[in-house]
């Protein structure tokens, strides 16, 4: 199971400003309503993006201008809430590589590693800095440097940082930990057996 | 060297360092849903692989079902498709499944204690945030992404990073009309609904101390509401209490062999935390939100935050949003506040003690005209000894629906929604914009009997004043 290495990522961005939105916010529960993750995409940020006739209210994702953004720019605790990896599934599904964001809610934050979706915390700062830049000129060229922690675009440079066992597992193309868990296996099983609870 | 119930249980259960550094960790008990786990069986066969160890892993179905009226085929054909890809997936696995006809059927983490497979010193997984109540019974709980429920399905472990331990203290006595859930509610509104990142909260000290298995469980199933992945108390005699006799608890030798081992599990009294948190319990009064987060909430007896207050622009900010969405009035009290909707149930509150205790003071009273009343047992388990008190009467006698065991309104990925922008009293455990099912309906989070006093009002209410106590 070769993985991709997932140094840098490039592609346009898009802002979907504030502060802990949630995953149901990300897809409604409706959408949870299914035994595959394929068409999640067209669920994504839906009660925000869409009225109750279905038709568009006004938000970055409905804004032609950033039509076909790989990557997402959000505030501070980005993904709160329920562990449903449809989330970051419908993210993904959606056309999104890599998140940036002041920070993240943990459980989200490791559904989207284990995705090779690198989530990357960047300072308020630096966020508005680019958002404005975007905003200027949606065809922006944006890249997220997981393996240097850092953003570039036109010419700038914003630090940004992510935890160090994604990191590692994102550019060492071992953000799928499945391989090197089923190794351990037999280790598991001989620990199992000395707990009375597991051998019971 | 002394250690927190967190290190001794993590060392217990740590298979190896993994390549990222962070560890292969066994998880003893594996508990599915029909939601988030149809996908990771579909990994599986792609994959070719089995399941590890197929006794370890526990299913019921609880999100999807109708609670009206539990009959098959379901009405909706989405949430027919999950309970049987379930009954499928449990069937060709050897997985052992509480589906409806065992009568054991009901919310994943009301099931799991109810049955006695939530044991302390253990580690559990599920596909699903609110796991951390198990650590009520000092097991490290956590909820998981899907590809996570493949890990622990093809291999009982899956990769994590260590937690540090936050050691919440609440002390001295609960006020009368304080429950559980206000000690939750309270503690997520002062730490903050990312206090939590990167911790595991013990929570300790008198009130926890005194706290029924039911209490300590309603406050471990929101620790992930306050930020934390997981969130437990040390077991003591109340635990034990509470397993013994159960069915996948021990029995004979090996039930005195199991305590012995569980009572070494709980934290040593001199084990250093990485944070320390003292709250006093007479600073926590009933508590209800007036947001779209958890930590959005006030006493009942204070105002509806103005943005003017606001000590940053942030907090400004979300105030601001927040007060649109729910259509609330700065600065006026909370109390007063019409409701539509009472919702009484979910895996925060909807266990026996919260119906019986609900019962005590409902009895006589009638649910204010136009508002709509569910009362939701969180296990066959629980509607059955309500039954068998009298208590479904009590509510039914109230004007409550009294329904069957489900996750109904607390996420209404079944037909228990709100409609439009009503306003709903919920003793659920979460009230983000859109939660209860209607884009635009509103949640306010309480306890079950603060829910009890809403709907028998029609409005957000004191339940000491509307009761007496």
């Amino acid at each position: 199971m070769a993985l991709a290495k997932i140094t840098e990522i490039t592609g346009r961005g898009v802002a979907v400003p504030g502060n802990d939105i949630d995953t149901d916010r990300i897809i409604p529960a409706r959408y949870l309503k299914c035994i595959t993750f394929d068409g999640l995409g067209e669920g994504l940020f839906y009660d925000m993006r869409k009225n109750a006739d279905g038709t568009d209210k006004p938000h970055p994702l409905n804004d032609p201008r950033f039509k076909g953004a790989s990557i997402l720019l959000s505030g501070a605790n980005f993904g709160c809430g329920s562990s449903r990896e449809h989330a970051p599934q419908a993210i993904q599904k959606y056309g999104f590589r890599a998140i940036v964001a002041e920070s993240y809610a943990e459980i989200f934050f490791g559904n989207c590693t284990t995705l090779g979706m690198p989530c990357l915390s960047a300072s308020r700062d630096d966020l508005t800095r680019l958002s404005a830049a975007i905003e200027r000129d949606p065809g922006l060229a944006i890249t997220v440097d997981v393996a240097a922690q850092e953003i570039r675009w036109a010419g700038q440079t914003a630090k940004a940082s992510i935890r160090e066992a994604a990191r590692e597992a994102l550019i060492h193309g071992r953000w799928d930990p499945i391989g090197e868990l089923l190794e351990g296996l037999p280790a598991a099983r001989e620990l199992a057996t000395g707990l009375p609870y597991m051998s019971a | 060297m002394p250690k927190s119930l967190f290190d001794k249980v993590w060392s217990a259960h740590a298979v190896r360092r993994l390549a990222d550094g962070q560890t292969q960790l066994l998880i003893g008990t594996h508990l599915i849903h029909e939601v988030t786990s149809p996908q990771a069986f579909g990994m599986l066969r792609d994959l070719g692989l089995k399941v590890a160890m197929p006794n370890r892993t526990f299913a019921t179905v609880d999100h999807i079902v109708p609670t009206d009226q539990f009959s098959e085929p379901f009405a909706d054909p989405l949430a027919d498709a999950m309970i049987k890809e379930l009954r499928r997936n449990c069937a060709e696995f050897g997985i052992t499944f509480f589906d409806r006809a065992t009568g054991k059927q009901g919310i994943v983490h009301i099931v799991g204690p109810e049955q006695g497979i939530t044991q302390p010193g253990t580690t559990i997984a599920c596909g699903d945030s609110h796991t951390s109540t198990h650590g009520a019974f000092g097991a490290i709980a956590f909820g998981i992404g899907t590809t996570q429920i493949r890990d622990v399905l093809a291999t009982q472990t899956m990769a994590l990073g260590r937690l540090k331990v936050r050691r919440i203290n609440v002390t001295g006595r609960l006020r009368p009309g304080v429950y559980a859930k206000d000690v939750i509610l309270h503690i997520i509104r002062t730490l903050g609904v990312n206090g939590g990142t990167g911790y595991a909260y013990e929570y300790g000290g008198e009130v926890f101390d005194r706290f029924t298995m039911e209490e300590r469980m309603t406050v471990c199933n929101m620790s992930i509401e306050g930020g934390a992945r997981a969130g437990y108390v040390n077991p003591d005699e109340t635990t034990f209490a509470y397993l013994q006799g159960r069915p996948y608890a021990p029995k004979g030798a090996a039930w005195d062999a199991a305590v012995a081992r569980w009572r070494a599990t709980a934290s040593d009294p001199d084990c250093a935390y990485d944070d320390v948190v003292a709250i006093a319990a007479a600073d926590i009064a009933p508590t209800v939100t007036w947001g779209i987060n958890p930590g959005q909430g006030v006493a009942i007896t204070e105002n509806i935050p103005h943005p003017a207050q606001a000590r940053t622009a942030d907090e400004k900010a979300s105030i601001e949003e927040a007060l649109a969405y729910m259509k609330l009035v700065p600065g006026a009290p909370i109390k007063g506040t019409r409701i539509d909707v009472a919702f009484l149930g979910s895996c925060t509150n909807g266990r026996l003690s919260d119906f019986q205790e609900v019962a005590r003071y409902l009895k006589g009273r009638r649910v204010a005209a136009g508002v709509k009343a569910i009362a939701v047992p969180g296990s066959q388990g629980v509607g059955l000894i309500c039954a068998s008190l009298g208590i479904d009467r009590v509510f039914r006698d109230a004007g409550f629906e009294w329904r069957e065991a489900g996750c109904s309104m607390c996420l209404a990925m079944n037909p228990d929604k709100l409609v439009g922008e009503q306003l709903c009293a919920s003793s659920s455990n979460r009230n983000f914009k859109g939660r209860q099912g209607s884009p635009t309906g509103r949640t306010i989070l309480m306890s079950p009997l603060m829910v009890a006093a809403a709907a028998v009002t029609g409005a957000v209410a004191d339940a000491r004043e509307v009761f007496g106590i």
